[in-house]
């Protein structure tokens, strides 16, 4: 082939013009495959709030349900447990909960919005695995530090009864609280925060 | 005399598809060094173990149902009502694991030989590309049973997303398809196990063997047997693969072929390690099994997650102990491939890394104690030094000559003879069992004391030699 008379800046022009102007195309094409990867409209929609009844909660007793697909813990703290909270600020990571996820309403000590009433989503921070919970004082397996807690199988991070995470555990920070507000003094709704019901 | 049909049928295809070429390039014609050992049987076998998992895996797919709420259901229907359905399945499960166990032992052969040395880098890039990839095959299948295991597993694996800065949590919902492990997953996940990744596997190790062919194929000498050609251009020390390997690697399938099929029929959970208890039960969102373990080929990389007290950072160190085996060919400096002539440094630095990854695979599967973190720590530790230190090391390295042709390689059944000779010791049979049908046996072998113990103590003295 002859190239004679061919001018090539204007060739290598073209060649880099019909590139980009490729890569631009299959750009936008690969939009919509890795976009249907996102929830969908669907999943995002199955996020209701849930109706929870605590009138027939015991004193220490600890309730599960679902809301969003996660499990959502409900406590019923004793005063000897948020007694017990205000002594261990020293062993914790965030014990104010600076860097934690929860609604306004619940960013004090005892990260709730009544003190006894504990609601928290019931996945570790770490990588996802559902603590298990151990009120127990210094049992055995867990050794005289532990003043009861939240302890993760998965990959032995440590939570008080307030959801704050120890230091020294994988987990980087506190239980999440999800929004949660009060309909009646022993009816909750998750998915719902005070702030908006207020607003 | 006029072609006979077959004859014409064979001109016909020749004439638009080079299948001659193809197979004299890749078998007849390919020269293999003549002096492969027991270690050069595991690249045709991971071979096998892929054309397993691809034939009982399209059959599973014929009754699994990729569904959270059908899921489960469909295995044990498997399991029990399908006419052969079981030994599809404990085919395709024991085949996962017997996939991990081959393709650990061909990357040792690459440790052991310096497969990964020049020129043979992209090789190993491939082959790494490879196992990746079948670390994400993996990991997608056992999530399809919808087992606690599986959950929870996949929960753990799909959270360590998270953990990247800025675009982590984001990244990790889009893999997920929603805001936790739910049928979105499940279905994406099969998706990718059954066609994504199998195709890519599959290209891979196209790319793979074709970068092999280009360069050759290293020896247990790690010399380079296309120095030394005959006259006619084939390398002196070299043999053609097909017919002369393989038939070796024939007689190697018979062997896997024979443990795997025990496997197969007498263990198939092994213990819990092949099949987790854990998943025997169906996935609950809402309860953690009290003790989660990966299955154990990926115990040695969880337990160095587990190992860095900061979740970013465990996660980091997971990646990097897998980042860091590609980048191996230029990590090693020492002029010597094979451990045959490297010096004692390496021989240790690869004993210490050995011991090391199997007991960090050991540590995952255990609960993390605060006396096991700090095992998994120092063994972590011995982990990244062997690569990261290796720079280092093998300059200092003291090499031994290394020859211009292959070693010889005595057979089993030269050695064989002198041995027995040496551990026995001619006794005359008593008389009792004088009436003996064989006239010329009067004389029995009966183990000799003194030849065990200096057959034993010279094998331990060149063990020991052989480090230096």
């Amino acid at each position: 082939m002859n190239n004679k008379g061919v001018d090539q800046s204007k060739r290598q022009f073209l060649t880099s013009a019909l590139t980009v102007v490729g890569a631009v195309g299959t750009g936008y094409l690969a939009v919509p495959f890795l976009a249907q990867m996102q929830p969908s409209a669907k999943a995002m929609a199955a996020g209701a709030p849930v109706e929870v009844d605590i009138s027939k909660m015991e004193p220490g007793q600890l309730i599960r349900v679902a809301w969003r697909g996660k499990p959502v813990w409900i406590l019923n703290r004793t005063p000897q447990v948020l007694e017990t909270l205000k002594t261990l600020d020293s062993e914790l990571r965030d014990p104010l909960s600076q860097e934690s996820i929860q609604p306004e309403s619940s960013k004090n000590p005892a990260r709730s919005i009544k003190p006894e009433v504990f609601v928290a989503v019931g996945l570790c921070t770490h990588l996802g695995c559902s603590p298990t919970f151990r009120p127990e004082i210094a049992p055995t397996d867990l050794g005289d530090k532990w003043h009861g807690g939240f302890f993760c199988p998965c990959h032995g991070s440590w939570f008080d009864l307030a959801g704050r995470v120890y230091r020294g555990v994988p987990a980087p920070t506190n239980l999440e609280i999800p929004p949660y507000r009060y309909i009646t003094d022993t009816q909750l709704i998750i998915g719902e925060s005070a702030e908006e019901a207020s607003a | 005399m006029k072609p006979s049909r077959i004859t014409e049928c064979n001109e016909w295809i020749l004439a638009r598809f080079p299948l001659t070429k193809l197979w004299n390039e890749h078998m007849t014609h390919y020269y293999a060094p003549k002096n492969f050992n027991f270690w050069y049987f595991f690249g045709s076998l991971a071979l096998l173990v892929l054309v397993n998992q691809i034939l009982t895996g399209i059959f599973l797919t014929m009754n699994y149902k990729p569904d959270a709420k059908l899921a489960f259901d469909s295995v044990e229907y498997i399991m029990r009502d399908v006419n052969w359905g079981w030994l599809i399945r404990y085919m395709h499960s024991t085949g996962s694991s017997a996939f991990f166990i081959v393709v650990y032992l061909h990357m040792f052969r690459g440790l052991l030989y310096g497969s990964f040395k020049h020129p043979r880098e992209l090789v190993w890039i491939f082959g790494m590309l490879l196992f990746v990839a079948l670390m994400a095959e993996a990991f997608m299948g056992y999530l399809l049973p919808w087992g606690q295991m599986s959950y929870w597993g996949a929960q753990v694996i799909i959270s360590l997303f998270s953990a990247i800065p800025v675009i982590g949590d984001d990244l990790s919902l889009w893999v997920r398809g929603d805001y936790v492990v739910s049928d979105a997953t499940l279905n994406r996940f099969f998706a990718f196990h059954v066609i994504a990744v199998p195709l890519a596997l599959v290209m891979l190790v196209f790319l793979h063997i074709v970068a092999l062919h280009e360069v050759g194929s290293n020896n247990p000498d790690g010399i380079e047997i296309k120095d030394s050609k005959d006259p006619w251009g084939h390398p002196v020390d070299g043999i053609p693969f097909h017919p002369y390997y393989t038939v070796k690697d024939l007689v190697g399938v018979g062997v896997f072929m024979l443990f795997f099929a025990t496997v197969i029929f007498y263990m198939p959970e092994m213990g819990g390690y092949f099949l987790e208890h854990a998943n025997f039960i169906p996935a609950d969102p809402m309860k953690t099994p009290e003790h989660i373990a990966p299955v154990w080929y990926f115990t040695p990389f969880y337990a160095i997650l587990r190992a860095i007290p900061d979740k970013f950072a465990g996660v980091i160190g997971m990646g990097g102990a897998i980042v860091v085996l590609f980048l191996l060919p230029w990590l090693d400096r020492s002029p010597v491939k094979s451990i045959r002539y490297r010096g004692g440094i390496y021989k240790k630095a690869l004993l210490l890394f050995v011991i090391s990854f199997l007991a960090l695979g050991y540590l995952g599967t255990q609960p993390a104690t605060p006396t096991a973190t700090i095992f998994a720590r120092i063994f972590t530790a011995i982990y990244f030094g062997f690569f990261l230190l290796m720079p280092l090391y093998t300059r200092w390295e003291k090499t031994k000559p290394v020859p211009k042709r292959l070693t010889p390689v005595h057979s089993l059944e030269e050695q064989l003879p002198a041995l027995i000779e040496e551990i026995t010791v001619l006794k005359p049979a008593s008389t009792e069992i004088g009436h003996n049908a064989f006239k010329g046996s009067s004389f029995t072998r009966q183990p000799n004391p003194e030849g065990i113990r200096n057959v034993i103590s010279r094998f331990v003295k060149k063990a020991i030699g052989s480090l230096d």
